[in-house]
């Protein structure tokens, strides 16, 4: 199996809250993220724009004010 | 509604609580509508249909949750009644779809690898900036400089949660297709976010 190159894999990523990925997709996202700081810094970085975007859905940017 | 019975339940309709409430409503809204005066309308219309309403709350943030549940319904009521009338071609056109695609390819070398200057680094306590105002202004203007149908599709997605195959129909474009924009989106927005607000912080 060819290895995932990061392109392919900050792809899949986005895919992943779409869709559910392949066993094979998981599998090779796994290796790739587990030897690539970039990427994995990239999947908690998607997990951040999730939260900011339910922040901004419940209105609760900026805390209390 | 003159009667309310438990005041301290009631909704405060004084004037500070609502032009604060306003304020990132409308911020709401802009991010979705990319048209001030439409935001504007739509805000409008949320507030009289909630003052309307003779509703009663736990407090300020229960308050705050359900003006947003509203002000959403109406934007999507909004979304989906346009994508009707205006032919789909004209919000996605080919030729749109393709256009502002390629411009984040510039951030992989040749192999698919990140360029160095582009790897994603740490970023520092996100939850700490997401009670800061100017977080939230940086956030705005990352959303502005996506391509305006990229972050319709990122917004329809994110901010009003309707479903990947919802969007594809409204905007007739194949799933595909709304996986890659979608996919765009988060590389810009990521990717705007670290240079612009991240970097200086954790750095
Ligand atoms: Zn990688």
């Amino acid at each position: 199996m060819k290895m995932m190159n990061c392109k392919d894999a900050t792809r899949l990523m986005s895919e992943r809250y779409e869709r559910t990925l392949s066993l094979r997709e998981r599998l090779a996202l796994k290796v790739h993220t587990a030897m690539c700081r970039g990427c994995s810094n990239y999947g908690l970085h998607l997990d951040v724009l999730r939260l900011a975007a339910r922040r901004l859905r419940e209105g609760c940017e900026g805390g209390e004010r | 509604m003159s009667k309310a019975g438990a005041q301290a339940a009631a909704p405060p309709w004084d004037d500070a609580s609502i032009s604060a409430i306003r304020r990132d409503m409308l911020r709401f809204a802009r991010m979705q509508l990319r048209d001030s005066g439409a935001a504007e309308d739509m805000v409008q219309e949320a507030l009289m249909a909630a003052m309307r309403s003779a509703k009663s709350f736990a407090g300020r943030s229960a308050f705050k949750t359900w003006m947003f549940a509203i002000l959403r319904n109406k934007i999507v009521d909004h979304i989906r009644a346009s994508s009707r009338e205006i032919c789909s071609s004209d919000l996605v056109g080919s030729s749109d779809l393709d256009a502002g695609l390629e411009e984040f390819d510039v951030l992989f070398k040749q192999g698919g690898h990140w360029n160095p200057d582009d790897r994603p680094a740490t970023w520092s306590d996100p939850e700490a900036a997401f009670e800061q105002d100017a977080f939230w202004q940086v956030f705005d203007l990352c959303m502005n400089k996506l391509p305006e149908h990229i972050a319709r599709v990122y917004t329809m997605r994110e901010l009003l949660e309707l479903e990947t195959a919802e969007i594809c129909a409204e905007l007739g474009i194949t799933p595909n297709n709304c996986f890659v924009i979608l996919h765009r989106a988060r590389l810009g927005l990521r990717e705007c976010l670290e240079n612009r607000w991240f970097q200086g912080e954790s750095r």
